[in-house]
């Protein structure tokens, strides 16, 4: 007699991680993206996120396809090169109640998306803003992007002489709550950090090293798996606690930051690093630039401020979207219109 | 004694009930940028105004924040004009750098009034001249020297309504309105108009014809700016998020949306139904209105040209991609930054095929203030219901210059939110294609985000795709997406703003235009006809694409003029490409585009050479 399958593990709101799966990726096999999107399924799922109540934003590029490869169940806009930051915005502004992750890459946040990405950060508007940094333009077949550092080399041999620009020392300075540092092949560390994310309130920009297996993963970048595996200098160790869990570890509070979310989850951060204060914005921007210094790549949360207002507290809005409001509550009665005419008799 | 200073013969000084012109001129206040000149030029239009006789003003203004000249006139007409005249009969020089070249540019037999040191009569002596001691009227009752330079304006206000005859009574109810509910500032500028009432009445002899005499013309009639009047159609279609970048002429647009915004749109509770942002910059500004507008927000923006020339990149996908949202262009002379406080009407075909790729945009042209309310509510509806960014073109001379209007009407339709899926739905219909022509007239459904069912979602992208909103580079299944939003713009065709038949008398010759050329044009019309008698039709083009009426319109006539404000013949050219070959020849052009608000007498004097009249 046969025996019935056994049901599939389901998460705390009852779906099954395939209701969280998306459409067949059509990046390179062995590109460090599509182990982001399997990392984001895997920290939605764990996280019991409704996949309806979730906005996938993205704007142009290799990165920007991959809200494509999860989430079938989720709006998605992959919207133009670079300003994802303002259809984002406007989407939230719309509806705030959303979950809304926004997947960028190096050339569309730190070049053409600069000007945009520098006001999200310092409007803190509630969102994850997830750069997939590889260094180089993929698909336009393999142009140093702008977080490229110096001196490392295309497949072609050019040297790039431009300094990089640090997106999470910038994300700190601007204004982000949470800022962090990941690599795509560090399941561990990128789950822990994403689950932290989605329970964040506040803008969180997590820059992702994901090598590009195609145009940037030989001898002499720094973007390649062989160059994060040697060089990958983690300044904490991320661990997530959700508030639904009821996990109780002991720790050694000297050694561990825990730092209380608003939703009632903790996010646990072991000290690798002697004495690292992740809230201390000028100590963060000063260890990042010294590891620069260094030539390490620093990994893990840089920096993260739970009580900051986002962007849409400081609006003041409704608690309900706005988008859906009813007319009774948009348009002002006849007698507004009535008495602003009077007025201008 | 009075003490007039006579710069003309007796003869003709002397005023009788027969030379008197009535309710028929345009006053010319020359100042200088930054003077706080506004309030008073305000009182004087509102007394005018008052005294119920029609009455335009327009702001002729440098970009500059202070120092440099500029001028507002206000037209009198009982006849109803409101549009730009070109020669102005009454000039009052405040500003001595421009004193002499505005002097010298009177018609004769005009009037000057001006500080009394100008000593400007030297010049000529066919124009009757009242120099004023305006700095010393105005120490006598302003003893605060450093507010003397505001108030100044005010003792000019006096001594015009003195000499036009106006009802004091009637201009201080205009100080009253102006300075609402703050007594010391009414005392302080009141007390400036009566001192310059006074001066006049006891020492200037009154030797110019121009009066103004009471009429019943303005009676519930309304007066407002069309950046005021379209800001508040769209609070009363219900916007909640407005986003925008300051650029002139548009930035009051959304000035006058906040504030009402503010006053109508706060809960009990103190919260806002509503949220503004100052973006960074004109793409920002474009790209949160569409991520409102996909997100289910009744959205908006304002800008002028370089603005607009930003927002390229996300119009092609708005039209593409099918998101709702509203632009409002207040159009200025470009290129580039070409003169930012002058009028134009150039923007008209950049915003109709605004992008890259096959784009064309709807376009809503409102001509009057009422318009500019009624197009300001109604494009949210089209947006909505068409699935696209609707344009909203108005101009400089219509945005930012006060208008009289009827007072505008309550919107009694419910709002139409368009075609969005609910949750319900879904459950009935088991899912839906986002692009996918179900009702035949090329609007598809689609659904918001946070729409509770698992078929609610659909991937939203500027790239090819089918009509399952499914990734494609196949030709036929893009063909179909692109042919399904041509037929989407005809049906455009019929929702849009019909077309008016100003006049439709059997003439041979027809006129067509839109926006703020539809005051002078009128004019024209009556000029045509009084000095050639000649009887001329009128259309006036409302939104394109443009409805069928319109061509009706132009295979009917023999000839057909275009008035517009652009160099290039851009709403001709549109219609050339919209009407059968066989009735583009039909089209000529009158233009105008030196940043002036077009004129009757330009349009009537180039028609006349046109026809050889």
């Amino acid at each position: 007699m046969a025996t019935a399958a056994p049901a599939p593990k389901t998460n705390h709101i009852g779906l099954p991680i395939v209701e969280y799966r998306g459409g067949k990726s059509t990046l390179c096999a062995g590109c460090g993206h599509n182990a982001i999107s399997e990392r984001i399924i895997d920290a939605m799922f764990e996280m019991g996120v409704q996949p309806e109540r979730v906005m996938k934003m993205s704007g142009i590029g290799c990165s920007s396809k991959s809200p494509a490869y999860f989430m079938s169940r989720s709006h998605s806009f992959n919207s133009v090169h670079g300003r994802m930051p303002s259809v984002s915005t406007g989407a939230i502004l719309a509806n705030h109640t959303m979950t809304t992750i926004g997947v960028s890459g190096d050339g569309d946040t730190a070049s053409i998306g600069m000007g945009q990405f520098v006001h999200l950060l310092r409007r803190n508007l509630p969102m994850i803003y997830i750069i997939e940094d590889n260094g180089v333009y993929g698909l336009t077949k393999g142009q140093f992007s702008a977080t490229a550092d110096i001196g490392s080399k295309l497949k072609t041999g050019v040297i790039n002489d431009l300094p990089a620009i640090d997106t999470c020392a910038l994300a700190i300075q601007l204004g982000a709550t949470f800022v962090g540092r990941s690599f795509s092949g560090d399941k561990k560390q990128l789950l822990a950090m994403l689950k932290a994310a989605i329970a964040h309130k506040g803008t969180v920009m997590l820059d992702v090293i994901s090598p590009c297996v195609t145009f940037n993963d030989h001898e002499g970048s720094t973007k390649s798996y062989k160059f994060m595996q040697e060089n990958d200098e983690p300044i904490n160790e991320v661990g997530f606690v959700a508030s639904f869990e009821d996990i109780s570890v002991d720790y050694d509070s000297g050694q561990v930051y825990e730092v209380e979310m608003h939703d009632g989850s903790s996010l646990r951060l072991r000290k690798l690093q002697e004495d690292y204060d992740p809230t201390n914005k000028a100590e963060a921007v000063r260890t990042l630039m010294a590891a620069h210094e260094n030539n390490e790549v620093l990994t893990g949360v840089f920096y993260i401020d739970t009580s900051k207002p986002t962007f849409i507290d400081l609006l003041n809005v409704v608690d309900e979207p706005l988008g859906t409001l009813p007319e009774s509550l948009t348009r002002p009665p006849k007698s507004a219109l009535d008495a602003l005419m009077a007025n201008l008799q | 004694m009075a003490t007039g200073d006579l710069a003309l013969g007796q003869e003709q000084g002397a005023l009788n009930a027969r030379s008197r012109v009535i309710n028929d001129f345009s006053i010319n206040v020359a100042t200088v940028n930054g003077s706080g000149s506004q309030s008073a030029n305000s009182v004087l239009l509102k007394s005018i105004f008052g005294m119920g006789v029609p009455v335009s003003g327009k702001n002729l203004f440098p970009s500059n924040i202070a120092g440099l000249p500029t001028w507002y006139t206000i037209r009198a007409s009982k006849d109803g004009y409101v549009a730009r005249k070109r020669d102005t009969e009454i000039l009052v020089a405040l500003n001595p750098e421009t004193a002499q070249s505005d002097f010298m540019g009177l018609p004769a037999g005009a009037a000057a009034i001006y500080e009394e040191n100008m000593n400007l009569k030297q010049h000529r002596s066919d124009v009757v001249c009242y120099p004023v001691p305006f700095d010393k009227i105005t120490a006598s009752v302003c003893p605060e020297a450093k507010l003397r330079k505001l108030v100044k304006n005010m003792v000019y206000v006096g001594v015009v309504a003195q000499l036009l005859s106006l009802d004091l009574a009637v201009v201080e109810k205009s100080v009253k309105k102006q300075f609402a509910k703050k007594q010391k500032v009414f005392d302080l500028n009141f007390g400036a108009v009566k001192a310059g009432y006074d001066f006049a009445q006891e020492k200037l002899v009154k030797q110019d014809p121009f009066v103004i005499e009471k009429m019943d013309q303005t009676a519930g009639k309304i007066i407002i700016d069309g950046n005021a009047a379209a800001g508040m159609g769209a609070v009363f279609a219900g916007v909640t998020v407005v986003a925008w970048y300051p650029i002139t002429p548009s930035t009051s647009l959304i000035e006058a949306t906040t504030d009402l915004l503010k006053k109508f749109r706060v809960t009990p509770e103190g919260k806002a139904t509503f949220a503004v942002v100052q973006a960074e910059d004109e793409l920002a500004a474009i790209g949160m209105v569409l991520g409102a507008g996909w997100a289910g927000a009744r959205s908006m923006t304002s800008t002028s040209g370089p603005g607009i020339s930003l927002m390229a990149e996300f119009a092609g996908l708005g039209y593409f991609a099918e998101i709702p949202g509203v632009i409002f262009d207040v159009q200025r002379t470009g290129p580039s930054t070409g003169m930012p406080t002058r009028t134009s009407q150039a923007d008209l075909l950049s915003t109709a095929f605004l992008s890259h790729g096959d784009t064309k945009h709807v376009c809503l042209l409102p001509s009057s203030v009422k318009e500019c309310f009624e197009f300001g509510y109604e494009a949210f509806n089209l947006a909505e219901r068409l699935q696209t960014p609707v344009f909203v073109l108005t101009d400089l001379d219509l945005g930012m210059n006060n208008w009289m209007s009827d007072p505008f009407e309550y919107p009694d339709k419910p709002l139409d939110r368009g075609k969005v899926l609910t949750a319900e739905d879904l459950k009935k219909l088991g899912g839906f294609a986002r692009y996918r022509d179900v009702d035949g007239d090329a609007i598809p459904y689609r659904t918001l985000p946070g729409t509770d069912h698992p078929k609610a979602a659909y991937f939203t992208r500027g790239s090819g795709h089918n009509d399952a909103a499914g990734y494609t580079e196949k030709p036929d299944e893009y063909q179909a997406i692109m042919d399904r939003l041509t037929r989407k713009f005809e049906t455009a065709r019929t929702l849009v703003p019909a077309p008016i038949a100003v006049k439709d008398s059997g003439s041979k010759i027809g006129f067509l235009a839109y926006g703020s050329t539809d005051f002078a044009l009128r004019e024209s019309m009556d000029q045509i006809k009084k000095e050639h008698g000649q009887d001329v039709d009128y259309m006036r083009i409302r939104a394109y694409p443009f409805a069928h009426e319109i061509h009706d319109f132009v295979a009917k006539h023999e000839r057909v003029y275009v008035v517009e404000q652009d160099r290039d013949a851009q709403l001709a050219s549109l219609l050339k490409l919209d009407l059968p070959a066989d009735q583009v020849t039909k089209l000529r052009s009158i233009l105008h585009y030196n940043g002036l608000p077009i004129d009757a007498r330009s349009i009537t004097e180039e028609f006349a050479t046109k026809e050889g009249l």
